[in-house]
């Protein structure tokens, strides 16, 4: 197989920047994803089979069968899952990742995000550290992600935001009646609500149209394509180039790496299932947190016999994603107008401040609801099933508003992906084993956030409201998976340096979500990008031509 | 039919060649003794008797009546195969606390003793009870493709447009006054 350049494990959120501005700049690229490219014609409204519910499915990968991984719970007990299930902790599979259908809320983390442990301490237990890079150097690549990929929103209505150099690319959508009903409650409390920033054309951007306000958004590809991913920004523009050769529905195997330890081509499983080498001067893994472990874990050699990356027993530690709380109010009178995406308002007053904890979260309004949705989230004291149920589901269904939010999740060595000695995935490879649990700091934030959330739903004119808070077992990652290769200035203590490489292999890069030291408070999506940004900036500059300056 | 150019619009050959489908599809049924894929047709009358517990009918349809059964027995030969079992559990407990309680087969009793004793299946068989539960919601809230949810009736239920009239559907266009 002809020589190239760089490899590109995964076109997803990260994988697909990395690819584009690498070949832009004039790299031959090979970029591998084990899922098919789904286009906008592949929408798949189907309330029981999307990336949001997923009782019948994914619809955009990976399939039931064939990917299985092993959850270990709070006993100890091991199960094998299914993509489908939650304790698989799934994201998605295919170009795009989760950017064809994620919810498209683009945050950027806030400075202190960057500095937990100068901010907070370490709680007990936990292994909540800096980031070796500070929110100013991410910030120019914050902005390049907004106006490459596409941003609407608007920040002007809190003081609680970094610094930035210029707006948003685009204005907000219209907002709709629970932005209206929210807004002024916020204020009264003393609150700084303001239009939450989606990767989202609002107006004609980037060639395309604005959002059409549908129902199904979150956990949807997007039907009139207005919905910014990787899939259809950055990769387009990657091929564009002519340097850059998608290859889909390919799941690597491992990185080769010679007898001096420098990686020399990744092994892949093709479309038809043929094993296939792939030579190359860099590899780049961005492949999601779990997936990205799995893979470096995977990469055993003679001078790597606990996987690349892995000398000092870090790679797949410190898994996190987000715990979610929050609460739903119930009014009056209708509410629900059918006009989406539904989120819209949000405040970040939160996130950071509040005496005793470490930290805090974004609260918003939540997705349009399907109505299997609702069939969990009635008032306090209504049946769970029968003529009650059905009546409660008619009198509540458009008379409510949630409020939720990500709490920032504090990190625990414990919580990790490893390789399961015994259950294989279709290709034969071992699959991850997912074990450990949330830090509890984690749930007393969040608990604090669920009555943040009451209290500004009530506020509102709730006349009753539900907190969903509780401590869920085992880790939390999901689609918002993180930390599995954790950036660090220490090699002992972390797997990537500030550049993403990898310590002691000069030419493999970890770029995507696993590299995150914490997650925020924040939907992960933008902060992804801008890593990739930044990561592919200190590469091309590295690159000589026929290799990287050592 | 509308013709252009004489062939078949496509909309109308689509239609043609759907219920020619369905013609050829209900006559291979028709060799079969029942008409689920699944279930017996014992199973689903005891299936029916609990759905309709889950979802009774009021002014709008009952579970059954809006293809729950349809949805549940269509899965349990696809992405539910995992869980026959536990039907195949759970109906015969069903029937045996019938039978304890009534001395007759839940689908021939009443509703309040059909109450009863899916009230008592909740308490000695939650695992069973959930997963019945779970699916008979599904089947009626969710997507009408996959049989449940007939006509998409829960979802006018909850006063949602069908099919979703978008950017639209806060105006409500039979007010005032006509020109």
């Amino acid at each position: 197989m002809k020589h190239v350049n760089a490899v590109v494990i995964g076109a997803g959120a990260a994988g697909g920047i990395v690819a584009k501005e690498l070949a832009v700049a004039g790299l031959s690229v090979v970029l591998l994803e084990r899922g098919p490219w789904y286009t906008a014609s592949d929408c798949r409204k189907d309330d029981l089979r999307n990336q949001r519910t997923t009782m019948l499915g994914n619809a955009f990968g990976p399939d039931d069968d064939g990917n299985p991984r092993v959850s270990v719970d709070a006993s100890g007990a091991a199960h094998i899952v299914l993509p489908s299930e939650g304790s698989y902790q799934n994201d998605a599979a295919c170009v795009g990742g989760g950017t064809l259908s994620y919810g498209a809320q683009a945050w950027r983390y806030l400075p202190q995000d960057f500095r937990m442990r100068s901010t907070y301490g370490t709680p007990a237990g936990s292994s909540l550290e800096d980031w070796p890079i500070s929110y100013d150097d991410l910030e120019p690549f914050y902005e390049k992600a907004e106006y490459e990929i596409g941003v609407s929103g608007d920040y002007s209505g809190t003081p609680f935001k970094g610094p930035r150099k210029h707006p948003l690319p685009m204005p907000p959508l219209a907002p709709n009646r629970e932005f209206y009903i929210l807004e002024p409650a916020a204020k009264r409390l003393g609150l700084h609500p303001f239009h939450l920033p989606m990767t989202r054309n609002s107006v004609p951007y980037n060639g395309r149209g604005p959002c059409m306000r549908c129902r199904w958004c979150c956990g949807f590809a997007c039907e009139v394509d207005a919905k910014n991913g990787s899939q259809n920004t950055v990769i387009p523009t990657a091929l564009a180039s002519g340097n850059c050769e998608l290859r889909t529905e390919c799941m690597a195997k491992e990185i080769l790496t010679d007898d001096r330890g420098r990686a020399i081509g990744v092994a892949y499983f093709d479309a038809n299932g043929h094993l296939q080498q792939q030579p190359c001067d860099l590899v780049v893994v961005s492949a999601c947190a779990i997936e990205s472990a799995r893979l470096l874990l995977n990469s055993k050699s003679r001078l790597f016999p606990n996987g690349i990356g892995n000398r000092y027993d870090m790679v797949g530690r410190n898994l996190q994603g987000h715990h979610y709380t929050g609460a739903v109010g119930f009014f009056d009178y209708d509410i629900y107008d059918d006009i989406g995406p539904g989120a819209s308002i949000a405040i970040t007053d939160y996130n950071h401040g509040t005496p005793g904890l470490c930290g805090g979260g974004m609260l918003a309004n939540e997705f349009t609801r399907l109505p299997i949705h609702m069939i969990d989230r009635l008032p306090a004291g209504a049946p769970r099933w029968g003529l009650g149920h059905k009546q409660a589901m008619r009198a509540a269904y458009k008379r409510n508003i949630q409020v939720f939010g990500p709490t920032q999740q504090i990190p625990s060595a414990n919580a990790r992906v490893t390789l399961d000695p015994t259950v294989r995935d279709k290709w034969g490879l071992p699959v991850a084993r997912i074990s450990g649990n949330v830090h509890p700091h984690t749930f007393e934030i969040g608990e604090v956030q669920a009555q943040r959330a009451e209290a500004w739903l009530k506020e509102a004119g709730a006349i009753s409201t539900i907190k969903l808070s509780g401590k869920a077992s085992g880790v939390s990652a999901g689609q918002h998976q993180a930390g599995t290769c954790r950036m660090g200035n220490d090699p002992k203590a972390s797997v990537v340096d500030p550049g993403c490489r990898i310590h002691d292999v000069d030419n493999v890069f970890v770029i995507d979500g696993s590299v995150h030291v914490n997650n925020g408070g924040f939907n992960p999506a933008l902060t992804i990008m801008a890593i990739a940004y930044m990561a592919s900036a200190s590469l091309v500059r590295n690159w000589k031509g026929t290799g990287l300056k050592s | 039919m509308k013709q252009i150019k004489g062939t078949l619009a496509r909309r109308d050959f689509m239609i043609a060649s759907a219920a020619a489908g369905s013609a050829i599809l209900s006559g291979c049924f028709s060799s079969h003794n029942s008409g689920w894929e699944t279930l017996t047709d014992a199973d689903a009358a005891t299936l029916k008797a609990v759905c309709d517990q889950i979802i009774p009918a009021d002014d709008f349809p009952s579970a059954s009546d809006a293809g729950v059964l349809t949805y549940i027995d269509r899965q349990l030969t696809r992405h539910y195969r995992r869980h026959r079992k536990a039907y195949a559990a759970g109906i015969e407990q069903a029937n045996r606390i019938s039978r304890e309680r009534f001395g007759a087969s839940l689908d021939s009793i009443s509703s309040q003793q059909q109450l009863a004793v899916v009230t008592a299946l909740e308490s000695q068989n939650s695992a069973f009870f959930n997963l019945v539960r779970q699916h008979t919601l599904e089947g009626y809230y969710g997507s009408p493709r996959h049989g449940g949810n007939r006509d998409a009736v829960s979802w006018r239920m909850l006063g949602l447009d069908e099919p979703p009239l978008r950017g639209r559907a806060q105006y409500d266009l039979r007010k005032g006054s006509s020109s």
